[in-house]
């Protein structure tokens, strides 16, 4: 009976990290803010999916996304810099707005319909067999039954990786194809590409230049 | 551990995810986007998850779930690149601005 009303608290905790973690992340002005509202909104996750007798998952979900897909925002944010904080711009705010709103409604919509007529009793969870979802049993499973996806897998996130490199590189070291957009961007501030490539950049637009005059 | 029932999570994942769709819908950062596709993923998460503990008979929602996330790190990386490679060419990482096609 107390563990019960501590796994009732835990939960309760879990879900206003997540949800206060979720709204944070939407509504945060500044993206840095809304990369710590993602944060929360993933250990809350963490923090569920032990109530689900998921540990082998609870712990990728910190490692993998706390540690590494939260981290890469973070990076992508500060070297995009200042001008990752969006203007705000009315253009097409109505449309906008006009979706989420039909979204919003269906969602609750649909959650009215399930609590009114749906079953009068909640569902008991049973009984979990001995470990499951603890690293030898989840383990054991990927690596017998599931190994051609887990090896997919692995495929799948090594192309990922090279493509990553191919499309943040750029075709030429990063060289600029279109003018900025006027009025958002800071005349005194260098190219990013040039910032990004470092000594390693060449001055191709004079070079092409002269080439051609002579 | 059964204390709490099953469609409390459900719930919990339901709002999540509506929450991460209006976002995607209502926001024009791209960074916000893609952390709003994480969201949702996330939620998409917690019901498999939720339903692998009610039927335990296999792991087959857990393994999935594991596999999502991979695919999610993997869709979050090429993400990021296009929006850095965005930024570069454009100066800016509103949805807005990617607009090449429009006339």
């Amino acid at each position: 009976m107390k563990l019960d009303n501590l796994e009732t608290i835990f939960f309760a905790i879990c879900t206003l990290l997540v949800l206060i973690g979720g709204v944070y992340t939407v509504a945060a002005k500044n993206p840095i803010r809304g990369a710590m509202g993602l944060l929360g909104a993933i250990l809350g996750i963490a923090g569920m999916y032990l109530l689900l007798a998921a540990e082998l998952l609870a712990a990728i979900q910190v490692v993998v996304y706390a540690g590494a897909v939260v981290v890469l925002f973070l990076f992508v944010i500060m070297l995009i810099g200042p001008s990752s904080t969006g203007t705000t711009d009315a253009r097409g705010a109505l449309g906008r707005y006009f979706g989420a709103a039909c979204f919003a409604l269906v969602s609750v919509g649909a959650l009215y319909v399930v609590m009114r007529f749906g079953g009068q009793t909640l569902s008991k969870m049973p009984e979990p067999p001995a470990g499951m979802g603890t690293i030898e049993v989840v383990g054991r499973e990927i690596f017998s039954e599931q190994v051609v996806a887990f090896q997919i897998s692995g495929v799948l996130l090594l192309i990922a990786v090279v493509g990553a490199m191919a499309v943040a590189r750029g075709k030429h070291g990063g060289e600029m194809l279109l003018p900025p957009i006027t009025g958002t961007v800071d005349p005194t501030r260098k190219s990013v590409s040039a910032d990004l490539a470092g000594h390693a950049s060449v001055p191709e637009p004079q070079l092409t230049k002269s080439e051609v005059k002579s | 551990m059964n204390a709490v029932p099953l469609e409390y999570f459900l719930t919990v994942a339901g709002v999540l995810f509506t929450i991460g769709a209006i976002g995607f819908l209502l926001r024009r950062n791209l960074l916000v986007l893609l952390m709003s596709i994480e969201l949702m993923l996330n939620a998409v998460n917690l019901t498999l998850v939720a339903f692998n503990r009610i039927h335990p008979q296999n792991h087959a929602g857990q393994i999935f779930a594991f596999f999502i996330i991979v695919v999610a790190a993997a869709e979050a990386a090429i993400g990021l690149a296009i929006v850095l490679s965005f930024f570069r060419v454009r100066k800016t990482v509103r949805s807005d601005d990617a607009d090449l096609l429009r006339n």
